[in-house]
């Protein structure tokens, strides 16, 4: 099952790597979404009752996690239109792949490809909105969790849609439901690590984490009966 | 798949393609059953509007809870339940029994979750002054009612039959676990920052209010096993249908090709 995830996870990448549609596309999408939220919410806006900080960078960690979010929809999108073509997903298992080993190295693909975003983003979004780190091994945990719980449930929703025409427009409805508690999670305990309590934020860290083996659990499981034609 | 493999319903005068006999998804059960929906309704009517008392503190608004509650209890503890049985079922069976009672009180479960969140609002608005408040679990209704529209367009696909089958049920299983979480982390997030504020009702409710809701409960419960039944059946038809046009087709196209020949078919 391993070496199964390994060597899909490494075409993923490869194939990510020529096409560059993640730094072509993607990423700059993710960019935008930030400079929108900008245009949304007047940037001089201050926060009544704190001292000079705009609302802008009061909101941040739930900009930068809406904008992780949208643009995670547009590179799973891009995991599956890559096998959609010319019946790869039959093939993958014609060639004897464990599913559970297909599911495991697409959620890491996208692993790879969500960490590269969210470093992106989450530089624009410190430019951009002027935010500070207080407790930055927190935010590294909160990254590493979230991370997974994105992939994880993102994977095995996306293949949900794999195949069928209406893929676009079904995924997100499917999808950001389901990752409404990451989102909600991600964006208290990043909150606490950009100007909280440290300690407010390790549990949500941990919820994150559950999240995530919850999924890879159910993807493991799961992933087979969806990936049968018929 | 044969349609005989199949454990299907027994349905009386249902017998599909039988000249002239009216198809209907209706029985004596479900008629007997449809009666009491209907005498437990209007039992709820008047009880609920004209009989029992005013609340202490709520006043009138107080009558939205005979039908909101029952309403949301047969949503999120009843027909959901039955969607994740019938999925798991359905995994480890195959059956299309299952699937398509997975599929029916799936609708019949959103359309009563939609229900719970307008009555909800309905009394939001008198009670707390807006007809949205970010109370966990508002919230976590809301959520869940889009992951079970989600559930209902996987059902809708236009792809093989079995494998929308069995993507649906692995969402049926996983959205069920998810609502869960949803709940879980929204009433975690709303406890970090305030206490449970907002108790619409207070729990000591007695004689008959408490005897309303409860018929409020039977009357749900009843007209929610009338739509299911219904649904259900009208799915079994419908797959019926299917079934057969497949194989009226099959039969078309195989006397064709043994009377004109398979060379002038093309491709």
């Amino acid at each position: 099952m391993l070496r199964d995830a390994g060597l899909v996870a490494l075409k993923d990448l490869r194939i990510e790597w020529t096409s560059r549609i993640l730094t072509a596309q993607v990423l700059p999408f993710g960019l935008l979404v930030l400079i929108l939220f900008g245009f949304g919410i007047s940037p001089e806006r201050i926060v009544q009752g704190r001292d000079r900080r705009t609302v802008l960078e009061d909101v941040s960690p739930a900009l930068f996690w809406l904008a992780v979010l949208f643009s995670s929809l547009l590179a799973l999108g891009r995991a599956f239109a890559i096998e959609a073509e010319d019946g790869n997903l039959d093939a993958l298992q014609l060639a004897g792949l464990d599913p559970a080993g297909v599911f495991l190295g697409k959620m890491l693909a996208i692993s790879a490809e969500l960490v590269v975003l969210e470093l992106v983003i989450g530089g624009g979004a410190l430019l951009l909105y002027g935010a500070t780190i207080e407790h930055p091994l927190l935010l590294v945990a909160v990254l590493v969790a979230t991370t997974f719980a994105l992939s994880a449930a993102g994977t095995l929703y996306a293949a949900l849609g794999a195949g069928i025409r209406v893929r676009d427009t079904l995924v997100p409805l499917l999808v950001l439901p389901v990752l409404a508690p990451v989102l909600l999670g991600a964006t208290r305990a990043t909150e606490s690590a950009l100007y909280g309590s440290a300690s407010d934020g390790w549990p949500w860290a941990g919820f994150l984490g559950a999240f995530a083996l919850l999924y890879l659990g159910a993807g493991i499981l799961f992933f087979g009966s969806l990936l049968e034609e018929s | 798949m044969n349609a005989s493999e199949l454990d299907g319903p027994r349905v009386k005068r249902t017998v599909l393609g039988q000249e002239g006999r009216v198809v209907s998804t209706s029985s004596e059960l479900t008629r007997a059953l449809g009666v009491v929906a209907i005498v437990a309704s209007v039992v709820l009517v008047v009880l609920g509007l004209f009989v029992s008392p005013a609340d202490l503190f709520q006043g009138d608004n107080v009558r939205l809870f005979y039908l909101h509650v029952p309403v949301a209890i047969v949503a999120l503890y009843i027909a959901f339940t039955v969607t994740l049985v019938g999925s798991v079922m359905f995994l480890l069976k195959g059956s299309v029994f299952w699937d398509l009672l997975a599929g029916a009180a799936a609708e019949v479960g959103v359309l009563f979750l939609g229900l719970t969140l307008v009555t909800g609002m309905l009394w939001g608005r008198p009670t707390w002054g807006a007809y949205w408040v970010w109370d966990p679990r508002l919230t976590s209704t809301a959520v869940s009612f889009v992951l079970y529209l989600g559930y209902l367009a996987v059902r809708k696909l236009e792809m093989d039959p079995t494998a929308r089958s069995r993507r649906a049920a692995v969402l049926g299983i996983v959205g069920f676990a998810n609502t869960i979480i949803v709940k879980y982390s929204v009433s975690w997030w709303r406890g970090l920052h305030q206490g449970s504020t907002l108790k619409p009702l207070d729990s000591q409710i007695e004689g008959l209010m408490m005897f309303s809701f409860f018929v409020g409960v039977v009357a749900m419960m009843a007209v929610f096993a009338w739509l299911l039944v219904h649904r259900f059946r009208l799915a079994w038809l419908q797959y019926q249908v299917d079934e057969r046009q497949l194989e009226v087709a099959l039969r078309e196209r195989r006397s064709e090709g043994s009377s004109s020949g398979l060379a002038q078919g093309g491709i």
